[in-house]
């Protein structure tokens, strides 16, 4: 009688899951208590002698320990990912309007009430998501997993990649001058300056490393470096010799290329880690050179006043002889944004324009060949080092234009802005975006760039925890989970598939698992 | 005897020591050219190491290859040679190369000798097409003048590029993996996979065919496939094939002439009706009665 | 020549910091392959936690001596560091096992920026310095161009990391425990096949290395009285550089490689140049590894082909 069997079992299952989700999440308390015992409940602050005093915050410990162990009691409960995801959100808000009653006592009770209402809400519906999905999981089988095997792309696949590159292509290019029209140029400088020209320039450099990283399959922990290079290049040669940013622009290239030949001559038959490791020390060196070498670079003071970009030697500025002036419009100093924001993009569009067309020349074949198979590439007749610092001194060329972009762009350098983070930054945007996909990438660079500038706008929170509240310092801190939960989501980034270089009849997206990852 | 006649390649006293692991000592043998030779022994004879050292993989501990690609080498050419420090010199009968004294890719691209490995190295994450197209990669570079002009979009790469695609759409023809062209090589089945190989070391258009087991892990009618398209390539293509293989009918049906390696030091050599009937070999497969002490000795 | 001993001690004292810490590197690497970005982030929590832990000896309970103080803080500071390493392994990457190489170092990297600045946003940015300890100093040498001296704390120090070194030394060589580690590093799939429980393995070997990156940050602190949130990044590049120096994988190779960046750094620093100290060590990596590019001590990679 299996039927009797297991409508018996049926309620002595979910009661036992009901223990064990318990279970679970006494044991994720017992955890986030422990972890957070020292860090959180206890707080070391300074006083007025620099004397070290502990401040007791148990408060938080509590908080934080029924926090995950509720999260935890409802994702155990509820098996769909949705259900799950929707019901954390709800017991988080009623956590939230908890806590907002408790520290800040100013809040208005309609806002504590409506998060507890939303909270239950979500959880109810998150239950209705995971009851419907279980009577629908019995009758179908669990898929075997997908990414396994290749997926046929049948020719709509590309048609569908080109029709996004255009429409992306096409916001891009009509980007400033929307936001322009809409929030006029008080408005629109933060848009096009802080999220435009900033996404971009990530977007450039993501893509001169897709090269190096993606393509060739050499992991470079120091891309920075080259960027510095670039970005030195130009701040020096203009204050210095007073040369014009046009002709240093190509100069930064070519220097940053010829530092990418010589870091690589000797490093690149490295394997793997060592060569990580290697690329990390060398642009920690760039970076304590720059910092130290005071009568070069000024060292942390930087280099300031360095001359800013000009419309092809038109200077953006209310003179006579300005930009505006000659054109017969109304000077405003938007102008200047707008013409860095359609340079960076000429920049960005031409690093992957060359890559595009690379990777259907034997050199981009042999790249990817090389990122597959070192030692069959060599059994080919393909020189490999010379295909490796090809690939390192392209990567670091288009660094170097970008350094010479954030050079002009900025007015002002200093060793800061080239730290190991901003390094990770870049080569996280290159995996999460799918090793090798140019889309990809530029879709990572936006919503890591774009996201973390967006966390900016948080100063609302202030109006629920209170003007001590400093969402600034959060920031980062969600953006370092961000990045590690966007791995486990998709470890192999974005776009997962790689794209054939050349085909006989039929353009096939080839799975990312066939796909390998490289060796150095 | 065309491999005493007319030899290809001629190994001379080659040693390869790993630590104090002889691995191969002291060898001696050649090649024919346009013939079949097939490198056969016990497991742990050293063959794929002499492959190695033949396709500049390992740098031999000692010992001299010299490689006569077009046509007789004197003997005194080639001591000339050895004496200099040079590793190629082009004589009236042709180039001859000394493979010891050259890097990997150089032996693939100058001397043009190509190989497949023992556990497949396909470029897995890439087509099909894109395997055979990769392996053409330094007649494409030239074209491509060094990737600038090809950068440019000029006429002529687009030309020569056509043309690779013709000569790889002939081997996928050959191996009959032309309606998977667009497939991703990691995805064929194995046999498949190794005819691929196969085909991707043609498309180098090489002299000398260096293959590690091509029948390792193919099903009777793969293999009785792969013997005709091993006949092919010496027949039609003038290429010379250097053979590891187990398979006896394989051996035994296609080589023109067989070397035969045990621990490392050569045991027979000859036709394959000369080895099949060699004591030595039978001792070396088969063990000899009363010769276990011996065995022990040489472990 | 006296500046030269002294030298010498400072150097040996940093360089057994650098040691513990790039032993969890090597550990970590040898068993599952990666390299573990957030371990100096690791050790800045440990610094904090036994700083907090001090400080609640000190200042809640009036624990009064300072040697059973540091010793409680010791085993304190390793078992929550621990647990903290525990959760990181199981939250970050045991998710991404047998996942393509460079999801697990992306997730390291992602999880030392959120170590970074949770430390920042919970325990404040401001340095946090602590009265000095130990400050007792034996005179090696005395009538010269000045005394060398050898502080309690240089004692301490080198003394700690040589007795746990010794114990761990043993765990790893001479117990079950370290054997398994040993058969999941040369194969994980056959290791599970022969009845090793892999996860467990592995967390163990975080526990492991957690353990020691905490002593290194109580001595740290013990050492320098201060430790800030952003003071995890520099030793933890150093330490790296100090395990791949070594040859990665091999133990003894990190001891070794943690000592000889110390050494170098503080030679360097006494005679050439401070600004540029961590350049040497970062020069003389890049120059090992073209020589010998394995490491110090670690197995020469044969290519397989």
């Amino acid at each position: 009688m299996p039927d009797a069997a297991a409508s018996d079992a049926v309620p002595s299952k979910t009661q036992n899951r009901f223990i064990a989700a318990l279970r679970d999440a006494a044991f994720v308390g017992l955890i986030t208590a422990g972890l957070s015992f020292p860090l959180i409940a206890l707080r070391a602050e300074a006083d007025m002698n620099n004397h070290l005093e502990l401040q007791q915050r148990w408060s938080w410990l509590v908080s934080a320990t029924i926090a995950m162990a509720a999260s935890r009691f409802i994702a155990s409960i509820f098996d769909r990912l949705v259900a799950r995801i929707v019901g954390v959100t709800g017991v988080w808000l009623i956590l939230f309007a908890g806590g907002t009653a408790y520290y800040a006592t100013d809040t208005h009770p309609g806002v504590i009430a409506g998060c507890v209402l939303a909270g239950l809400i979500a959880i109810g519906l998150a239950a209705a998501l995971n009851r419907s999905s279980v009577d629908a999981g019995r009758t179908e089988t669990r898929p075997a997993e997908p990414s396994r095997f290749y997926r046929l792309d049948t020719s709509g696949g590309s048609l569908a990649g080109n029709l996004i590159s255009i429409a992306a292509l096409g916001c891009a290019i009509a980007f400033p001058l929307v936001v322009l029209a809409w929030l006029g140029p008080q408005g629109s400088l933060k848009w096009i300056n802080n999220y435009g020209v900033q996404i971009l320039i990530y977007v450039m450099l993501g893509w001169g490393l897709n090269i190096v990283v993606g393509l060739a399959g050499l992991l470079d922990l120091g891309y920075v470096a080259f960027y510095a290079v670039g970005c030195y290049a130009y701040a020096l040669l203009a204050t210095k010799f007073g040369l014009s940013f046009w002709l240093c622009l190509p100069l930064a290239g070519v220097l940053a290329a010829f530092w990418g030949i010589l870091l690589g001559f000797p490093v690149l038959r490295l394997r793997g880690d060592y060569l990580a490791i290697v690329t990390l020390a060398f642009g920690e060196i760039i970076n304590i050179v720059l910092t130290n070498w005071v009568d070069l670079t000024n060292g942390d003071a930087g280099i300031p006043s360095i001359p800013r970009i000009t419309f092809f030697g038109l200077p953006f500025t209310a003179a006579d002889d300005g930009f505006a002036a000659r054109f017969g419009i109304e000077f405003s100093p938007i102008h200047r944004n707008i013409f860095l924001f359609y340079l960076i993009l000429a920049l960005a569009l031409l690093t992957n324009f060359v890559t595009l067309r690379l990777r259907r020349l034997p050199i981009g074949r042999a790249w990817e060949a090389l990122r597959e198979d070192e030692i069959a590439c060599r059994s080919l007749g393909i020189n490999t080092t010379s295909t490796k610092l090809t690939a390192f001194a392209l990567g670091a060329m288009f660094g170097g234009f970008a350094g010479a972009f954030f050079a002009v762009r900025q007015g002002f350098v200093n060793p800061n802005s080239f730290t190991f983070s901003e390094s990770a930054s870049i080569l996280a945007m290159v995996v999460l975006g799918g090793m090798g996909s140019q889309i990809g990438v530029a879709l990572a660079a936006a919503v890591m760039i774009g996201g973390t500038e967006l966390l900016r706008e948080l100063d609302f929170l202030k109006v629920l925890f209170g003007a001590a509240f400093d969402p600034s310092q959060y920031r980062m801190l969600i953006f370092g989970f961000g990045m590690v939960a966007m791995m486990i989501w998709k470890p192999r980034g974005l776009v997962s598939t790689r794209s054939p270089s050349i085909f006989l009849k039929q353009r096939k997206a080839i799975a990312g698992a066939l796909v390998k990852e490289g060796h150095g | 005897m065309r491999w005493l006649s007319d030899p290809l390649l001629t190994v001379d006293h080659l040693s390869m020591h790993f630590g104090g692991i002889r691995a191969v000592s002291d060898l001696s043998f050649t090649a024919g050219r346009r013939d079949i030779t097939a490198l056969i022994g016990p497991n742990g004879a050293g063959k794929t190491t002499v492959f190695n050292c033949i396709t500049g993989f390992y740098k031999p501990t000692s010992g001299r290859l010299a490689f006569a690609r077009e046509g007789l080498a004197e003997l005194d050419d080639v001591a000339a040679i050895t004496r200099s420090a040079r590793r190629h010199a082009r004589m009236a009968s042709g180039d001859i190369y000394l493979l010891e004294r050259m890097p990997d890719f150089q032996i693939a691209r100058q001397a043009r000798v190509a190989r497949t490995f023992q556990n497949i190295r396909l470029f897995s994450g890439m087509t099909v097409l894109e395997n055979l197209i990769v392996a053409q990669h330094n007649i494409l570079m030239r074209a491509s003048g060094f990737t600038i002009l090809g950068l440019l979009g000029l006429p002529p790469y687009r030309t020569r590029e056509a043309e690779a695609v013709k000569t790889a759409t002939y081997w996928l023809e050959r191996i009959g993996l032309l309606p998977r062209a667009d497939d991703p090589a990691g995805d064929l089945p194995y046999g498949d996979q190794r005819r691929l190989e196969i085909a991707r070391a043609m498309c180098t258009d090489p002299v000398l065919l260096c293959l590690d087991e091509p029948a390792a892990g193919l099903n009777p009618r793969e293999s009785a496939e792969l013997t005709k398209l091993l006949c092919a390539i010496r027949d039609d293509h003038g290429t010379s094939v250097l053979l590891i293989e187990h398979d006896m009918s394989v051996v035994m049906n296609i080589s023109d002439h067989i070397v035969v390696l045990d621990h490392g030091v050569k045991i027979s050599d000859g036709a394959s009706d000369f080895v099949r009937d060699d004591p030595n070999v039978i001792a070396a497969y088969l063990g000899v009665p009363g010769d276990d002490t011996t065995a022990e000795q040489r472990a | 020549m006296e500046n030269f001993l002294q030298q010498l001690i400072n150097g040996i004292t940093l360089g057994s910091i650098y040691g513990l810490i790039a032993i969890g590197y090597t550990m970590v690497f040898g068993i599952i392959g990666m390299v573990n970005f957030a371990h100096g982030d690791v050790f800045m929590v440990s610094a904090f936690i036994a700083l907090i832990i001090f400080l609640a000896l000190t200042q809640l309970l009036g624990v009064s001596s300072i040697y059973v103080a540091i010793f409680i803080v010791l085993l304190a500071s390793m078992l929550l560091t621990s647990l903290w390493n525990w959760t990181i392994e199981r939250v970050a990457y045991r998710p991404l096992r047998g996942s393509f190489r460079l999801a697990p170092l992306i997730s390291a990297i992602g999880m030392s920026i959120f170590l970074m600045n949770f430390v920042q946003a919970v325990q404040g940015p401001r340095n946090k310095p602590l009265p000095p300890m130990f400050n007792e100093v034996i005179h090696v040498t005395s009538g010269g161009a000045f005394d060398v001296t050898l502080a309690y704390k240089q004692i301490i120090i080198v003394a700690v990391t040589a007795v746990l070194l010794a114990g761990f030394w043993y765990l790893v060589q001479k117990t079950p425990l370290g054997r398994a580690q040993r058969a999941v590093e040369q194969d994980r799939r056959m290791a599970a096949l022969l009845g090793i429980d892999v996860d467990r393995t592995v967390s163990i070997t975080f526990v492991m290395g957690a353990a020691l990156a905490a002593v290194a940050g109580t001595l740290y602190l013990v050492n320098y009285g201060v430790v800030s949130f952003s003071d995890g990044f520099t030793p933890g590049v150093k330490a790296f550089t100090a395990a791949v120096l070594g040859g990665i994988g091999s133990i003894p190779g990190a001891v070794l490689g943690g000592l000889m960046i110390g050494l170098i750094e503080t030679l360097w620093a006494a005679y050439v140049s401070n600004d540029y100290k961590n350049v040497a060590a970062f020069s003389v990596l890049i120059i090992v590894l073209i020589f010998m590019p394995s490491g110090l001590l670690g197995k020469p990679e044969v290519e397989k082909v």
